[in-house]
């Protein structure tokens, strides 16, 4: 029992949020190597790392393992205010306006030569923000795919969907036939889903015109992605329990679930999620909204950004295009960290040969992976997603909870967005 | 009761006739590292928390690039906005729902725990009183974690029970049962804590009084509710007093119960509500605006309970 005052809990922690990350800065002076500081929560990043520290004798990299996405976000920006920000960090594709906001990251634009061609022109875009200038280099990418467990959908005599009406169809008619089961669950506890579903539809949430910012989260094609989804939650098709949750995991390993609407990284979910199930689950592009189209969102993703409190830019520059565009450093980012490399000549090379483990009866996963990852939607992210992210959870999270229409969830994320950016003082065009 | 004696009055006098230079300076010095802690370990993050809660940070055109933000002073403006914010009141009174439920039930069950603990003839006394207070050691987290799977209907073994029964499942973590769920945790945790208090000053009640009490024919249960509830009734207090102030910081139970179910938003309590401005939103200044006003209504509340007791037992004395 903790019989403290708030006021001092409170407080406590903006100083603890102020002290963390000290020690982090580069190590300055004249002799021995340069040393950079590297934040990422990539697994087995240390390892990749050691490849270029024993090619680079004079540039040392250490790798401070971090806790993924919003957390380290709001790190940065804290140990930026302190200036002791690391050289390199980590950081989502929807974070970077942000964090370029608040002044965090370095222009790069002049170190990173021409590593634009090695991307696709729907990421490039998504690093440089619309400007001229680079904030970062792409790491990883995630191309939204349909997973399902080819042989549930064998047994009950479903047909893999190719557009969103036929998915539809195909909830229905297994419920039908085993009431107590779903094809998927609408889960509100990952904004990036619903995003990357939003931008496959043709959504673009922030974009700016002149010196104003456009907010488009309540617009058609993200409003068509609501109401789907809305009325398949609303006529029961489909559950409206959260993902990553024990019951989940239950539910993919039961095969209670039967399909998964994700990303290209899926594989290593389930492992983990339904190791009972392993080789029982094929990957197909995502159902789309015309028939014939080869359109999918991103869902994750992240990219290597060098901060401006680095005293070594170049270096640190020097080592993020290393890192995301030498094909050995690819090979290495695939083997130890499992990642799905945004560079588009390590989406079909060696590297990603062999299908994964988990899919080992789809031998040709990567091919179709990487021709799904051509019809990427480019996303358009702005300065304050984490606030659209997290009204997204408590609005949906609510509607899917009372089977409640999805447009106005959909409106108070919209007027949450706004009504934010207007109290920072952003001007936002109507 | 004892009463207060006037202060010895003989050994300060001595000691003030022996008062040299060294020795007035000596208490300050001996106060020192406390009010040097006091300061730096207190008021001045309190004092910290103030300013923030007073400035706001303002973009320039797009936001982006160096210069974009400047910081300044807001005057009251982060509290208008924390007093008028709905999620902040909606939480408060979410919070007020769930200590209706937690601090009469956790009190009472400690107390009735301590009082057979406490009753004469009781067998296993040690190891009850252990498995009673073994909650509390489990840290918040893991106790919401560990209840929170017991709740989920998929992997709860209770679900699987009344499954096989055949009788209805409720949804312990949506609408009305999920505020009994979160009370259950925290009643399941602080119970020992506050039987451990209450039993202490138990024992500390002199035998002699309930061999009175025995001797001119009271039941067990007449001592118990005539002679040691009284007595032990500032323990009472302060273990309601702890219990409210624990019932307005609820954040861990809700915040681990978070991702398992749609029933408990992002800003379930109002220290969720100042997480979520301070961590995900990136706004200190509205986080430290909602702290303050949650410390002075935590403040308020815990010592206006303090002195509207303090003056009922006064009077008590007086009578």
């Amino acid at each position: 029992m903790n019989n403290r005052t708030v006021a001092t809990c409170a407080a406590a922690v903006l100083a603890t949020a102020a002290l963390t990350g000290c020690g982090s800065s580069g190590g300055s002076g004249s002799s021995g190597p340069v040393e950079l500081t590297y934040w990422s929560w990539a697994p087995g990043m240390d390892k990749v790392v050691a490849l270029w520290n024993e090619e680079h004798p004079d540039v040392k990299v250490t790798v401070k393992k971090q806790a993924s996405g919003d957390d380290l976000v709001t790190k940065t920006i804290t140990a930026a205010k302190a200036g002791e920000a690391p050289d390199l960090v980590q950081a989502e594709y929807q974070a970077l306006p942000t964090l370029v906001g608040n002044d965090v990251l370095a222009d790069i634009s002049g170190e990173v030569g021409d590593a634009e061609r090695e991307f696709a022109p729907g990421v490039w875009q998504q690093v440089t923000l619309g400007t001229d200038a680079v904030y970062a280099l792409p790491q990883d990418s995630g191309p939204m795919m349909f997973f399902y467990r080819e042989d549930l959908f064998e047994e009950y005599g479903l047909t893999v969907p190719t557009t969103w009406e036929e998915f539809a169809e195909t909830a229905r008619a297994l419920k039908e036939k085993a009431p107590e089961k779903a094809l998927t669950t609408f889960s509100s506890n990952d904004a990036g889903l619903f995003a990357g579903l939003a931008q496959q539809a043709g959504a673009r949430w922030w974009t700016t015109e002149g010196q104003k910012w456009k907010v488009a989260i309540d617009d058609a094609a993200t409003r068509k992605v609501a109401d789907f989804w809305g009325s398949l939650v609303k006529e029961g098709a489909i559950d409206n329990q959260p993902m990553y949750t024990p019951a989940w995991n239950k539910a993919l390993n039961t095969g209670k679930q039967i399909a998964w609407v994700s990303a290209v990284w899926a594989p290593g979910t389930l492992t983990t999620a339904a190791p009972d199930t392993q080789g029982k689950w094929a990957m197909a592009p995502l159902p789309q909204w015309e028939k014939g189209a080869n359109v999918t969102g991103s869902w994750g993703g992240s990219t290597t950004a060098v901060t401006n409190d680095s005293e070594h830019k170049e270096a640190a520059a020097e080592f993020a295009t290393w890192l995301n565009t030498d094909p050995e450093a690819l090979a290495a980012l695939v083997r130890e960290s499992g990642v799905y490399p945004a560079a588009q000549a390590a989406q079909t090379g060696d590297a990603l040969k062999e299908a994964p483990e988990f899919f080992s009866g789809q031998t040709d996963f990567h091919e179709r992976a990487a021709k799904i990852a051509e019809g990427t939607a480019p996303a358009a992210w702005g300065p304050n997603v984490n606030v659209a992210y997290s009204s997204f959870k408590d609005a949906f999270g609510a509607a899917a909870k009372k089977r409640s229409d999805f447009g106005a969830a959909l409106r108070t994320v919209h007027e949450t967005t706004v009504a934010d950016l207007e109290k920072q003082g952003f001007e936002v065009a109507k | 009761m004892t009463r207060r004696t006037p202060a010895a009055s003989a050994p300060r006098a001595t000691r003030a006739a022996r008062k040299g230079h060294g020795e007035r300076r000596a208490p300050h010095l001996f106060l020192l590292p406390a009010v040097a802690l006091f300061l730096l370990f207190f008021a001045l993050p309190i004092g910290y928390a103030l300013y923030l809660s007073l400035r706001s940070v303002r973009v320039q055109g797009l936001g982006l690039g160096s210069g974009a933000r400047r910081e300044v002073w807001a005057g009251l403006s982060n509290y208008a906005d924390a007093l008028t914010d709905p999620e902040l009141a909606s939480g408060a009174l979410r919070v007020l729902g769930y200590g209706l439920i937690v601090v009469p039930v956790m009190l009472g069950l400690a107390l009735v725990f301590a009082l057979m603990l406490d009753a004469d003839r009781v067998r296993g006394r040690s190891v009850a009183r252990l498995g009673i207070f073994l909650p509390y050691a489990v840290p918040g987290v893991i106790a919401a974690l560990l209840w929170g799977f017991l709740y989920l209907p998929d992997v709860s073994p209770f679900h699987f029970v009344l499954a096989e029964a055949g009788l209805p499942r409720p949804d312990l973590l949506d609408g009305g049962p999920l505020y009994g769920a979160l009370a259950n945790i925290a009643v399941w945790g602080g119970t020992g804590f506050n039987m451990i208090v209450i039993y202490t000053s138990l024992r500390a009640i002199p035998p002699e009084i309930h061999e009175a009490a025995r001797l001119d024919g009271c039941s067990q249960v007449q001592i118990a509710l005539r002679i040691k509830i009284p007595m032990v009734a500032p323990s009472l207090v302060l273990t309601f007093f702890f219990s409210v102030i624990a019932t307005l910081q609820v954040f861990s139970e809700p915040t681990t119960l978070k991702p398992l179910t749609n029933g408990v938003s992002t800003t379930w309590s109002p220290l969720m509500k100042v997480y979520q401005d301070a961590f995900v939103k990136g706004d200190v200044h509205a986080a430290a605006a909602g702290a303050v006003v949650i410390a002075v209504v935590t403040l308020v509340l815990s010592f206006g309970f303090l002195k509207a007791v303090g003056s009922r037992t006064r009077q008590g004395e007086s009578r």
